[in-house]
């Protein structure tokens, strides 16, 4: 497969150029190289991607069968959603998801990032232990966690118990098991944020915190006036990729679809999980397509909202 | 530096040493717990169905027993080959594409250029789990359901790797392509022979990226394979967990299995892959 795509395209451009006898000038060539270049992943984005955004946006305005039959139904979807406690109840354990998990990260990671941004063999050692739940698969975490968070003879509940703070269901009781996600998506997912701060940090200058200590700034200083606003722009990063993460990242479904099923009595039902289950349970798939639209919504609102929160947050790619 | 200027630096240090020294027993601490599950996992498939919720560490009577279950009573050889194939498939096809995309966006002008990278852009925030009804939908429109296709393809396209390769173009010397224009070499010479070997160790670093992504990846594999056959390990191993309900001993024999291949990698190439992730945030 590669290498068909890859002949075609070696041998479109010297097609191309005697088909029009040499007459094509170095910039039409240049022309042709380029569209040639970028059209097997511009098609593919286009059809795996932009097609299935815009497929969401019109698929909510129709029913559509297991089979396959669709019949429109203007805003049936939505008129049902909006009566759908499930629904509203999805859109609170997603809210309260959000809330607990990006500060969480926010904080674990630039904790980490400060703790171990010396650049010493030892760092270099902890670093790699903290980065390491990142490699394994959300099931094989899921899985791992279900185990050390069973009921009472899960080891957790081994050490709690032993110091006397007694048992949790912490995946069985309603209280508990919204925090238990969250605690298993923040150990898998600091790791990741640790190392984007540590790339922020290590772009600050070492000069301006010599200079701060000469005026007789101490750490804590030195913290507030220099570290947190030259990393403003890592921050918002940070920010803006945790915030779509606890919306729509993978663990949102991997993590809720093996511990829980989003029990119990719906607390860890994330939005993810319920659009997932009204399609491919219950073979909802317009109502579902209507419910992840807002979702697609929702997320563009969350971007502008960041990029204005942190006047503009020099957003910049080159 | 004068005497008194050492004077005060070396008890600087000394006073710092205990804080330092405490820092260190920190970073210690939070990396042992940050592990501590991933040894319980391989502690756990190392144990007998009965000891397996002991708080022991090491197990008393270790046992192969969990492994060689798995591996006779479950087709788990196929679904490990299953998911190599995909993944390694993606990964191949992919890097092609987003480094011929990539050169293309920072080195060729045609007209049209920024508006298609702008386009490829506005897809960077839209994760799969969004858009997984669509796809489906999409996917089964185009006879893609049970198929190794299906598996691969919608998965190789993605904007990171292109925008991350952009960048990389972007900072590479014109010269060196512009040496070989002028001795006649086409566009595809020219990215084959000079731009893929140049770009040999971001190509890496995307590689062991995507590999393992696609390795770890569930959600797309449990929705559009029913065959057995075509199951990918995560799927398997979540579909273990309801067909072995309490035999976690099996799970977790499982589990590590899933998990060793993607922890040896990282280990490898360690190096490579946090240097790569921590460059990728924006500054």
């Amino acid at each position: 497969m590669v290498n068909d795509a890859l002949r075609s395209d070696a041998s479109a451009i010297p097609a191309a150029r005697k088909a029009a006898g040499f007459r094509l000038s170095n910039r039409q060539r240049e022309w042709i190289a380029g569209y040639l270049f970028v059209a097997p992943d511009a098609l593919g984005l286009l059809i795996f991607v932009g097609a299935p955004m815009l497929l969401s946006l019109s698929l909510g305005f129709f029913s559509v069968s297991g089979f396959g039959a669709y019949s429109f139904v203007g805003l049936a979807n939505y008129r049902r959603m909006l009566a759908d406690p499930l629904f509203w109840q999805s859109l609170r354990v997603t809210v309260l998801y959000i809330v607990m998990l990006v500060p969480a990260l926010y904080a674990s990671g630039l904790g980490l990032a400060l703790l171990i941004q010396a650049d010493t063999r030892f760092n270099g050692f902890v670093r790699t232990l903290l980065f390491m739940p990142q490699t394994v698969s959300l099931v094989v975490v899921a899985l791992v966690w279900q185990v050390l968070l069973i009921d009472k003879i899960g080891v957790l509940n081994r050490f709690t118990s032993a110091v006397g703070l007694g048992s949790v269901s912490w995946l069985g009781d309603p209280h508990f098991a919204l925090i238990a996600v969250v605690v298993v998506s923040i150990w898998f997912l600091m790791g990741f944020y640790m190392l984007i701060f540590l790339g922020g940090l290590q772009d600050i200058p070492k000069e301006y915190y010599e200079a701060a200590k000469i005026d007789g700034a101490g750490p804590v200083a030195s913290f507030y006036l220099i570290t947190l606003p030259l990393l403003r722009p890592t921050s918002f990063f940070v920010l803006l990729v945790s915030t779509v993460t606890a919306v729509c990242g993978s663990q949102t479904f991997d993590l809720v679809y093996v511990m829980t099923r989003g029990g119990p009595a719906n607390t860890t039902s994330l939005a993810i999980f319920y659009v997932y289950q009204q399609a491919f349970l219950f073979n909802e798939y317009g109502y579902a397509a209507a419910m992840a639209s807002v979702l697609v919504v929702v997320l563009m609102l969350i971007t502008v909202l960041l990029f204005m929160l942190t006047r503009g947050g020099r957003f910049t790619y080159e | 530096m004068n005497d008194g200027a050492r004077a005060t630096l070396q008890l600087e240090l000394a006073t710092l040493r205990p804080t330092r020294l405490a820092l260190h027993l920190v970073g210690l601490l939070l990396a042992f717990t940050a592990v501590a599950p991933l040894f319980w996992m391989v502690s756990m498939s190392f144990k007998g169905a009965n000891d397996i919720f002991g708080v022991n560490l090491v197990p008393d009577h270790p046992t192969l027993g969990n492994f060689l279950y798995v591996f006779t009573q479950v087709d788990f050889f196929r679904y490990l080959w299953n998911t190599f194939f995909v993944a390694a498939s993606v990964t191949i096809v992919a890097l092609f594409f987003h480094s011929m995309a990539g050169y293309a966006l920072a080195r060729l002008r045609f007209p049209g250029r920024d508006a298609i990278f702008l386009a490829m852009f506005a897809t960077f925030l839209i994760s799969q789990p969004v858009i997984i009804v669509p796809l489906f939908i999409l996917a089964r429109a185009l006879h893609m359901l049970d198929s190794y296709a299906g598996l691969i393809v919608p998965s190789i396209f993605n904007a990171f790797g292109i925008f991350l390769l952009r960048q990389f173009y972007l900072a590479v010397p014109r010269e060196l392509e512009e040496a070989a224009v002028i001795d006649g070499a086409g566009y595809f010479r020219v990215y084959w022979s000079i731009i893929l070997p140049l770009s040999r160790p971001i190509l890496s670093a995307l590689a062991i990226l995507f590999f393992l992504a696609n390795w770890n990846s569930f959600l797309w594999p449990l929705t559009i394979t029913s065959d057995q056959k075509l199951w990918m390990v995560q799927v398997a191993i979540a579909s273990f967990r309801q067909q072995y309900n309490a035999s976690w001993n099996y799970i977790m024999a499982a589990s590590t299995v899933v998990a060793l291949p993607t922890v040896v990698m990282f280990v490898i190439f360690q190096k490579r892959i946090i240097e790569s992730i921590k460059t990728s945030g924006i500054k």
